[in-house]
C-alpha cells in the first residue's frame, strides 16, 4: 500500500508524542526496577549478621582472598544472591508469559501445577533416588513438561479454554503437593530444611552447584522468550486476531511453553517452587508499566526483586529464619483470594 | 488507487471434525468492491472467512491470493496484504486505544526492530479514518460498543492491508452504530479502494451496503453476484426457508427484504406466495 494519507499532520504529531512519552515512562520504570534489583543484590551481599563494606565484597567477587569475607560472602552469600536473582528472574518471566498467553492472571505456572510438577519430581529424585546436580534438573524439566502437557491435554476441547485449564491445573497442583508431602514424610533423613524447600521454596544452603544451571537457563531461555514478546502481545488479543496479524499461533505457543517451562523447572530444581513469585510478578509489573507494551522484562525484574527482598527479610527481619517461600507466600495468598473473588464477578484478564 | 488483488477459492471444502460445512466452493471475490456474505446460522459464513484468511486449513481445494495459495504463504507476508477482524477479539484489560491500534503494526515489524515513523503514520491514519483520534489516550474497555468497534477497525487498518475481512462487524451494536460502522467501511472502500469482505446478519443492511453478495445455503453456495441478482425472494426462501417480499428500498433504491411470518401479514402481502404462507392472519399493521 502506498504511504498512508494523514489529513491533519497534528494527528501524527500527537500520536508520536503520546507514544514517545509512553515509551519513555516505561523505560524509566524499567530502569528504576533495575536499580532496585541491583541495590537489593548488593545489600544481600554486604549485610547480614556480619557487615562487610562494599570494597571487601568487590574484592571477593574479583577473586581476591579476604579473611572472613571470602567464606561468608564468597561461599554463602554470593551463590545465594545469584540464585535469588536468577530464580526470581525465571519465575517472573515464565509467569507473565503464561498469564499473557492464556489471557488470565490465574494461569501462572505455580497455580496450574507446573512448578508443583518440577518440585515433586525434584523431591523424589533427591530424597528417594539420591540424585544430585544436573540429574535433578533434567528430571524436574521432564516432569514440568509432562505436567504442562497433561494439563493442556485434559483441558483441550476444541481449543483450550482458560477457566477449564486453570481448574484442572489447580487440581493437578494439589495432587502433586500431596505426593511431595508423602515423599518427604517417607524419607529416612527427613529434615525440615529439605521439606520447606520442596513445599514452599527456600534458598537455605545454596551452593554454586545449584546456582550455575539456573543462571545458564536464564541466559539461554530468557532470550528465546524475549524474541517472542511481540507475538505474545498479539496473542493477548485472541488467537484469531493474532493469526490475522501474522502470528503462527500454534508454533509460538509450543516454543513459548517449552522455554517458560524450562525456566520454571531449572529454578525449581535449585530453589524449590518459591511460592507465588511467578503469579505475582506479572500483575505487579502490569500495575507499574501499564498493559500497553510487553510485560516480559518488567515482570522478570519484579520477580528478581521479590525473591531478593523476601529472602533477605526471611533471614534477618524476624527472630526465626524463615525460608523465602514463606515470605512470598504471605504476600501472594491474599492476592490469590482477591483475584478469585474478582474473577468470579467478571471474567478478568491480565 | 491501490494494487488490486484477486482472492478466490478453488474447489474448496471446509469442515470441523467429521462435519463438512462447505463443499467444492469455487468463488472469485471482486477486487476493490464490498462483498457481503449472508446465510443462515451454522451454514459456514465465518468458516469461509476464517479459511480465506488462513485461520482454517481446507479439507480439500485451496484459497488463492494473486496466484499464491494462502495456506502456503508465510503468515506475516499474508498479513501485510490481507487483514481480518474476527467476531469477538479480546480486549486486554486497561489497554489504551493508541496501544491497541499500534498492535496492528505487528506484520510490519520484526522481533527486536524499533518502532518507526512509518508505524506512527499508519496508526495516525487509522485513527483519523475511524474518527477515533480523540480517544487515543482512553482505555478501550471504557468505551461504548460503537467506539470500541471503531477502534478495532482502526487496529485492522493500521495493518495497512488492501483486503479487509470482517466477521459480523455490527454485532452487539445498536442501529445507529451499525450504520456508522458500515458507512465507515464504505468510505474506506471508496477512498482507498480497499477490498472489503464481511459477514452480516441483517439482510437489509447487507443489501444496502454490498456491491456483491454471496448467499450460502447449508452445504455450499446458493448464489453469488450483484446485490440485485442475489437478493431475491427465491434466495431468501432457499437460504433461510422463509417466505418474503423483496421490494425496492425507497431510501437507497436497493432491494429490501420484508419477511412473511405467520402473524401481522395482510392478504395483499401473501398474494402470489405459497399457499401455506397465505394462510396467515389478516391483520393489517402499519
Amino acid at each position: 500500500m502506498s504511504a498512508p494519507a494523514v489529513d491533519a499532520p497534528s494527528t501524527l504529531r500527537t500520536v508520536t508524542r503520546t507514544r514517545v512519552r509512553g515509551a519513555l515512562r516505561r523505560r524509566l520504570i524499567v530502569l528504576a526496577l533495575l536499580v532496585l534489583v541491583a541495590a537489593a543484590f548488593v545489600t544481600s551481599l554486604m549485610a547480614g549478621h556480619t557487615f562487610y563494606p562494599a570494597h571487601d565484597v568487590l574484592r571477593v567477587v574479583m577473586g581476591e582472598d579476604v579473611p572472613g569475607a571470602s567464606f561468608t560472602v564468597g561461599r554463602l552469600r554470593l551463590p545465594r544472591a545469584v540464585l535469588a536473582l536468577s530464580a526470581g528472574f525465571s519465575f517472573g518471566l515464565a509467569g507473565v508469559t503464561f498469564q499473557t498467553m492464556l489471557r488470565n492472571p490465574l494461569a501462572s505456572p505455580d497455580i496450574i501445577g507446573i512448578s508443583a510438577g518440577a518440585s515433586t519430581a525434584a523431591a523424589i529424585a533427591i530424597v528417594i533416588f539420591s540424585l544430585g546436580g544436573t540429574e535433578v534438573s533434567v528430571v524436574a524439566i521432564a516432569a514440568a513438561l509432562g505436567v504442562a502437557l497433561l494439563v493442556y491435554t485434559l483441558a483441550f476441547r476444541d481449543g483450550v479454554a482458560g477457566t477449564r485449564l486453570i481448574l484442572i491445573g489447580i487440581g493437578v497442583s494439589a495432587l502433586l503437593d500431596s505426593v511431595t508431602s508423602y515423599v518427604l514424610s517417607q524419607a529416612g533423613e527427613w529434615d525440615l530444611q529439605e521439606a520447606m524447600r520442596w513445599l514452599t521454596g527456600s534458598l537455605n544452603g545454596t551452593t554454586w552447584d545449584e546456582t550455575v544451571p539456573t543462571v545458564l537457563a536464564v541466559l539461554v531461555l530468557g532470550p528465546v522468550l524475549l524474541s517472542r514478546a511481540r507475538s505474545l502481545s498479539a496473542l493477548s488479543l485472541g488467537d484469531d486476531t493474532a493469526s490475522a496479524l501474522g502470528v503462527r499461533v500454534e508454533r509460538t505457543r509450543v516454543v513459548v511453553i517449552v522455554a517458560a517451562v524450562g525456566l520454571i523447572a531449572f529454578a525449581t530444581a535449585a530453589a524449590g517452587p518459591i511460592a507465588f513469585v511467578a503469579f505475582l510478578s506479572g500483575p505487579i509489573a502490569a500495575r507499574l508499566v501499564g498493559t500497553g507494551g510487553s510485560l516480559l522484562v518488567p515482570a522478570a525484574l519484579v520477580g528478581a526483586l521479590l525473591v531478593l527482598v523476601a529472602d533477605f527479610t526471611g533471614q534477618y527481619a524476624f527472630d526465626t529464619r524463615y525460608p523465602v517461600g514463606v515470605v512470598t507466600g504471605v504476600l501472594g495468598a491474599p492476592y490469590l483470594v482477591y483475584l478469585i473473588v474478582r474473577t468470579n464477578r467478571a471474567g478478568g484478564s491480565l | 488507487m491501490t494494487a488490486s488483488h484477486t482472492l478466490s477459492t478453488e474447489d474448496l471444502t471446509l469442515g470441523y471434525g467429521d462435519r463438512v460445512v462447505i463443499e467444492g466452493l469455487d468463488l472469485t471475490l471482486a477486487a476493490g468492491r464490498i462483498t457481503v456474505i449472508v446465510g443462515a446460522n451454522a451454514c459456514g459464513k465465518s468458516t469461509l472467512l476464517r479459511s480465506m484468511s488462513r485461520l482454517l486449513a481446507p479439507r480439500a481445494g485451496r484459497v488463492v491470493l494473486d496466484g499464491r495459495e494462502v495456506h502456503r504463504t508465510p503468515a506475516k507476508e499474508l498479513a501485510r496484504t490481507l487483514g481480518l477482524l474476527p467476531q469477538s477479539p479480546v480486549t486486554p484489560e486497561g489497554i489504551t486505544v493508541l496501544d491497541l491500534v499500534g498492535r496492528g503494526r505487528h506484520p510490519h515489524q520484526r522481533a527486536f526492530s524499533r518502532w518507526t515513523a512509518k508505524d506512527d503514520a499508519a496508526v495516525a491514519a487509522a485513527l483519523e479514518a475511524t474518527h477515533t483520534t480523540d480517544l487515543m489516550d482512553r482505555a478501550v474497555d471504557e468505551l461504548s460498543g460503537g467506539q470500541r468497534q471503531r477502534v478495532w477497525i482502526a487496529m485492522a487498518l493500521a495493518q495497512q492491508t488492501d483486503l479487509l475481512l470482517l466477521d459480523e462487524p455490527t454485532t452487539f451494536l445498536d442501529i445507529s452504530h451499525q450504520i456508522e460502522v458500515l458507512d465507515l467501511l464504505t468510505d474506506l472502500n471508496r477512498s482507498r479502494g480497499t477490498t472489503i469482505v464481511m459477514v452480516l446478519h441483517d439482510l437489509n443492511l447487507a443489501a444496502r451496503y454490498a456491491d456483491r453478495l454471496i448467499a450460502l445455503a447449508s452445504g455450499g453456495l446458493h448464489a453469488a453476484g450483484s446485490t440485485a441478482e442475489v437478493m431475491t425472494e427465491d434466495t431468501v426462501r432457499t437460504v433461510y426457508g422463509m417466505e418474503s417480499r423483496v421490494i425496492e428500498d425507497p431510501v437507497s433504491g436497493r432491494p429490501l427484504v420484508l419477511p412473511i411470518g405467520r402473524h401481522h401479514t395482510t392478504a395483499a402481502a401473501t398474494a402470489g406466495s405459497t399457499p401455506s404462507a397465505a394462510a396467515g392472519h389478516h391483520e393489517a399493521r402499519p
